[in-house]
């Protein structure tokens, strides 16, 4: 059963259209992802899911469920998770702190229990900082905990953004650009941390990526995308073979790297 | 741990309200010093103090919502004032000028004062909701100029500008604090109460703001879009945030003229609210600690420059003359919140934890 099915999404912005017909399903602990030339709609389709952008036409269902006209905090509350491309985190919080933060909706308790922060307010606190010691385990980022998140180098940003999708144990996680701007080095790291995240949790996963080896190694399914359209979903051996796609994004030279 | 008490065995150690041992001592010390004070110093300095003890009330309320959650308020005054009519006409005596309705229990006004202020400031809450920066501070500013006309106006809450009326009555278990008793100075008993509300208030915020809605607040203001994408409510926490900081600026207006026993509608002008934004930013904006001293450090300057006049001779020490200290005061709020802007950002908070730091590593600087 699809986690998530998009179907015949259109936004547009005035007379520019963003993303059109845009329709694709992501299965269980499924790895899918979206390519194409910087414009093409991919961070937008991810804006529309996360309720940032409502779209003029389509439907997304999310477990069942039709996640269009919701806000975003209503769809985190269901299971979304998103990294994005500059990185977004809260720079003056600690690691601790960004990563409780994703624990947001897993904790209960009202503005009045927090003035005394006892009792069940405690219990919460205690319990999901446990919980998020258990991410920081998970990408290995017991150094920097203290550290205030601006002060810490670019790629370690990077993955304290991902642990604070994971702590928010989604059911589904958007990757924006995951690896852009990394090094070799750091890009191998990520793509260790990802597949982990497959394996171990096994959450289904969208990734919008430019780097091309990393996609075609690590992606179960890829759609590609251009001017706002999608020209082709399928395998990566499919769409790296498609006349169409080549055109319009990999070129020509690509053809004789990929045979 | 023998013999490595800094190390954590739990997360329960490490989350406790005062984690460190210097921490610890540091408290302990301040507390036992403000309690021996009253004890040491002259009535005219305790009075001092409790006022700054309820400013310092007020200066966490306003960085609650500017500090922690990032929307700037000049309209912390407007709050102030609520909190002082309600506190003065729940307690204050019915005379035919100005309205009193003779409930002198300290708490109970004081706890109106908050709420009434609180109810104030989730109606203007939603006009926070959408807009930000500037914009909201221009809002809050309007806030501001619309409580002065109406004070000046209601003159039977009031008692109209250049007359006032008398201030809250405190009362505890019987004890009416304004007034001297065997024991006690008037001033004394005022100090120790401040004081005590002040540890109360300030222990509550800390709370707060280490809290999962502290921590939604910090998210607000760092970046609002990743906010709700990770599932923060952007709307009810800017409320909630509006809410507590008018909470306590009602509570700290309550008490403000308690000491002085009068205050009338002037009070409360854009000038108020610039001092407050003062105490936050020479304090430290986002920090508890920071903002209560802030709030000692603004309301002690006037008693430092009051001394001007004896230094240097072309300062004059009443409102006559070319440079008077009242003048070199307002200057002075805004030339230090220009240099601590500029050169510590983290207010004296800042100075704290870089000598803190320094003394940590000493004699190894690096």
């Amino acid at each position: 059963m699809a986690v998530l099915s998009v179907d015949g999404i259109r936004l547009a912005f005035d007379g520019v259209v963003a993303v059109d017909g845009v329709s694709f399903e992501v299965g269980e602990s499924e790895l899918f992802a979206i390519i194409g030339p910087n414009g093409a709609g991919k961070t937008s389709i991810f804006n529309v899911l996360s309720g940032v952008y409502r779209p003029q036409q389509g439907s997304v269902e999310f477990n069942g469920e039709n996640l269009l006209g919701l806000r975003p905090h209503r769809i985190a509350s269901r299971g979304m998770s998103r990294t994005f491309q500059n990185i977004e985190l809260f720079s003056h919080l600690t690691v601790v702190d960004n990563l409780m933060l994703g624990r947001h909706n897993h904790m209960k308790y009202g503005a009045l229990s927090a003035f005394l922060l006892l009792g069940r307010a405690r219990d919460e606190e205690l319990k999901n900082r446990s919980a998020v010691e258990d991410v920081i385990d998970f990408l290995e980022l017991e150094q920097w905990r203290r550290f205030p998140v601006g002060l810490l180098p670019y790629g370690v940003q990077k993955r304290v953004e991902l642990g604070r999708a994971l702590a928010m144990e989604p059911r589904l996680l958007l990757l924006d650009e995951p690896v852009a701007g990394m090094n070799v080095e750091e890009t191998e790291d990520m793509a260790r941390y990802i597949l982990d995240v497959r394996e171990e949790l096994g959450i289904p996963m969208i990734m919008v990526e430019h780097d091309m080896g990393l996609v075609m190694d690590l992606a179960d399914r890829v759609m590609v995308m251009d001017f706002g359209r999608p020209i082709r979903t399928g395998t990566p051996a499919e769409v790296q073979a498609d006349p169409d796609v080549i055109r319009a994004y990999l070129g020509e030279q690509h053809r004789s790297v990929a045979s | 741990m023998k013999g490595r008490p800094e190390l954590y065995t739990s997360y329960a150690q490490d989350m406790a309200f005062l984690n460190t041992r210097p921490k610890r001592a540091w408290t302990g010390g301040l507390v036992i010093l403000a309690l021996v004070l009253p004890f040491a110093i002259t009535d005219d300095l305790l009075q001092l103090l409790a006022t700054g003890f309820v400013a310092a009330i007020g200066a966490i309320g306003l960085n609650i919502v500017t500090g922690y959650a990032g929307q700037v308020s000049l309209g912390h005054a407007f709050f102030l004032a609520i909190g002082a009519y309600t506190g003065a006409a729940l307690s204050g005596s019915e005379t035919g000028r100005v309205i009193g309705f003779g409930i002198t229990s300290l708490p109970i006004w004081l706890l109106a004062s908050g709420l009434v202020a609180a109810f104030f400031g989730v109606l203007v809450a939603p006009v926070a909701v959408r807009l930000r920066g500037l914009y909201l501070a221009i809002v809050t500013l309007g806030l501001v100029f619309l409580g002065e006309h109406v004070f000046r106006e209601w003159t039977s809450l009031t008692g109209g500008p250049g007359v006032g009326r008398p201030a809250a009555v405190p009362e505890l278990f019987g004890v009416r604090l304004d007034q001297d008793n065997a024991v006690f100075t008037a001033a004394q008993q005022l100090y120790l109460v401040m004081f005590v509300l002040l540890v109360i208030f300030g222990v509550l915020a800390r709370n707060l703001v280490r809290s999962r809605v502290g921590r939604a607040f910090a998210a607000v203001r760092d970046r609002d879009l990743a906010a709700s994408v990770i599932g923060v409510d952007l709307t009810k926490y800017k409320v909630l945030a509006f809410a507590v900081s008018s909470f306590y600026a009602g509570v700290a207006g309550a008490l403000l003229f308690v000491m002085n026993g009068f205050f009338d509608p002037g009070s409360f002008s854009l000038l108020l609210s610039v001092q407050y934004i003062a105490m936050v930013l020479i304090g430290g904006a986002g920090t508890i600690s920071g903002a209560i001293m802030g709030a000692l450090f603004i309301t002690l300057l006037p008693r430092i420059t009051r001394e001007l006049p004896a230094v240097l001779p072309f300062i004059s020490g009443d409102a006559t003359g070319a440079v008077t200290v009242f003048q070199v005061e307002a200057v002075l709020y805004g030339v230090l919140i220009i240099v601590f802007l500029i050169v510590e950002p983290r207010g004296l908070f800042g100075i704290w934890v870089r000598v803190r730091n320094y003394w940590r590593t000493w004699p190894f600087s690096y």
